[in-house]
């Protein structure tokens, strides 16, 4: 596994977790401190900070050094990433609905009985 | 995330843990609709160029099922079931995919074939899973080197049609 494949792992588990998940959304926006993540949540700091060190230990925030606020900071080239992997999904598919175009083209002309029962293809 | 370039349009939901392809082609539903129920045309455009798709089992109506092995060199290399939940011809097919050896893992898949001006079809697939993991276990799935190895072949495949 390169080391691209693993930072993805781990992002797309960071974001496996709908709080993580609304964490990220809301850092999408503006930079937050923990207090303010934690505002909208029945949950302690703590467990908001907890939060907050996955996010960062997948590479997915950052937190600057002012010591009194450190506010959480969205990376966004993990995001970039992502976008790649499901550019590599989607051109997987492409090339599967390609076959078909070119299996359609062959159908084309032939008049062919409808086929959908059952079928002996053992 | 939504994606629509050329081709294939993808959509990864952030919402629901669900992933929607859609693509448009240049034949009728009922000929698109034909190549998801007819065993022998679906196992010819369903699998990457270096695997050949083995039907195993195929009842193609409402409550049927469905089962398929890929094959690489003569050796299995993965197999895949599910039901047919809804099959309506050239219409919509609902039906149930699992791939064989991925523990309790299940997508509900809901293609629809909707008729374009001109004899098009445009083809919309929704896949469903249980949760965001094995939802992005999926759409990561394309880092194998399976799929590059596919996409030389179509890129050798596109010169050739050039």
């Amino acid at each position: 596994m390169d080391d691209s494949t693993e930072r993805l792992d781990r992002a797309f588990a960071a974001l496996a977790d709908p709080i993580r998940r609304d964490l990220v959304a809301r850092l999408a926006g503006a930079d937050a401190t923990v207090s303010e993540l934690a505002e909208p949540h029945d949950m302690s700091l703590q467990a908001i900070s907890k939060h907050v060190k996955v996010l960062q230990d997948a590479g997915l925030v950052t937190r600057s050094k002012d010591a009194q606020r450190r506010p959480v900071h969205l990376d966004s080239s993990v995001f970039e990433l992502m976008t790649k992997w499901i550019e590599r999904y989607r051109r997987q598919a492409e090339e599967r609905y390609r076959r078909l175009d070119d299996l359609l083209g062959r159908m084309g002309d032939e008049e062919v009985p409808e086929q959908t029962g059952a079928k002996d293809v053992s | 995330m939504t994606m629509i370039t050329h081709g294939t349009g993808i959509v990864v939901d952030e919402n629901i843990p669900a992933i929607e392809i859609v693509r448009e082609f240049d034949a009728a539903p009922e000929q698109v609709f034909r190549a998801h129920v007819d065993p022998e045309l679906y196992a010819q455009w369903v699998g990457p160029r270096s695997v050949a798709t083995r039907i195993t089992r195929w009842d193609a109506r409402t409550g049927g099922e469905w089962a398929f092995a890929d094959d690489r060199d003569g050796e299995e290399i993965a197999s895949f079931f599910g039901s047919f939940h809804e099959v309506r011809p050239h219409e919509r097919i609902v039906r149930t995919f699992t791939c064989e050896g991925a523990p309790d893992g299940v997508a509900l898949e809901i293609l629809t074939f909707a008729e374009l001006a001109g004899g098009r079809t445009r083809l919309t697939v929704l896949s469903v899973v249980e949760d965001f993991t094995t939802r992005d276990g999926i759409v990561s799935s394309g880092m194998d080197v399976g799929v590059i190895e596919g996409f030389e072949k179509l890129d050798e495949l596109l010169a050739k049609e050039a």
